[in-house]
């Protein structure tokens, strides 16, 4: 128990104090690092807990995926170069007061929820309801995944598609001066336009420019 | 205080929502990092329904998180492209300079 302790704090510190580097990080770059430990740090917390297919799938789907899409952008933008700038103008810094009491209300509010909740007195008991089935985690949520959620998650697909196709439509340029290669001209092509057979009077020579 | 329950992990994720917020609010770059507070948000989401999830004994949290991990890639995906289509087309992605909708 105190060794589940220790994992917890040291995770969940390292967790939090990447999410503030995330937001107060003065390189963009540095940043999408963070948010890149940030994730980590939560899926080893995943792991720990006893959702080992959400860890495993955190780390593939965010650290592979969605880290290296942020950093591809922020390299593609060339705005790794932009320092913060807190409080750069006095007009434009005017709303920070607010966004942090809006901030900081949200979080009483979220911690008062959590302080006031009734717990059932069984639900502490972490032994018995981990070890519900002798299936591991992945086994048990693939089981009730491909039956009971069948519907959500063929529409969680079709989102996937339609992220993909409007990426693609959104990020697609038609550029107008390049070369590209016609198949259907080069086959279509007929004699008659690409060859003239032309009397040619002697000593006297043709224009080949017109 | 070594006894983790589901109040820790429920903390957790309160205090990564509100940074998340914090960052949205207080963010003087670019778009950016908007969307990364975005991200952690939703991971705070996610620490709240895998917590409850583990904690009941019930794994439709842990269905319903692989949803958002779903839809937050999707999200992802798309405000990355709309940042590059603006950028392309105005040249910048600073906060303070996007204000062709007064808002």
């Amino acid at each position: 128990m105190i060794a589940h302790a220790i994992f917890f704090y040291t995770f969940s510190i390292i967790a939090v104090v990447s999410a503030i580097m995330v937001t107060v990080s003065k390189n963009t770059v540095h940043s999408v690092f963070f948010l890149i430990l940030d994730f980590i740090s939560i899926s080893c917390l995943f792991i720990m807990i006893g959702a080992e297919f959400l860890g495993m799938i955190m780390l593939i789907v965010y650290v592979g995926a969605v880290a290296v899409l942020f950093l591809f952008v922020v390299m593609m933008l060339n705005v790794a170069q932009q320092k913060n700038q807190w409080f750069a103008s006095a007009a434009s810094s005017k709303h920070i007061p607010v966004g942090l009491i809006i901030s900081t209300i949200i979080f009483f509010e979220l911690i008062i929820v959590i302080g006031g909740w009734k717990y059932k007195p069984e639900i502490f008991d972490i032994n018995n309801s981990l070890k519900v089935s002798d299936l591991s985690n992945t086994h048990s949520l693939g089981q009730i995944l491909y039956t009971d959620y069948i519907h959500v998650f063929q529409i969680s697909g079709m989102i996937l598609l339609v992220a993909m196709v409007g990426a693609i439509v959104l990020t697609f340029r038609q550029r107008s001066n390049v070369k590209r290669q016609s198949y259907i001209k080069q086959i279509s092509r007929e004699r008659a336009e690409g060859v003239s057979v032309v009397e040619v009077a002697s000593n006297k020579g043709v224009k080949i420019d017109d | 205080m070594t006894e983790i329950g589901l109040g820790h992990y429920l903390t957790l994720g309160a205090v990564i929502f509100s940074i998340g917020v914090i960052g949205i609010f207080l963010n003087r770059k670019n778009i950016i990092v908007i969307l990364m507070s975005i991200e952690l948000i939703l991971l705070a989401v996610n620490i709240n329904l895998v917590a409850f999830s583990i904690f009941l004994g019930d794994l439709a949290g842990q269905v319903f998180t692989l949803f958002i991990l779903t839809v937050a890639a999707a999200e992802a995906a798309i405000g990355l492209a709309i940042i590059v289509v603006y950028y392309r087309n105005s040249g910048t992605i600073r906060v303070e300079e996007i204000d062709e909708l007064k808002g």
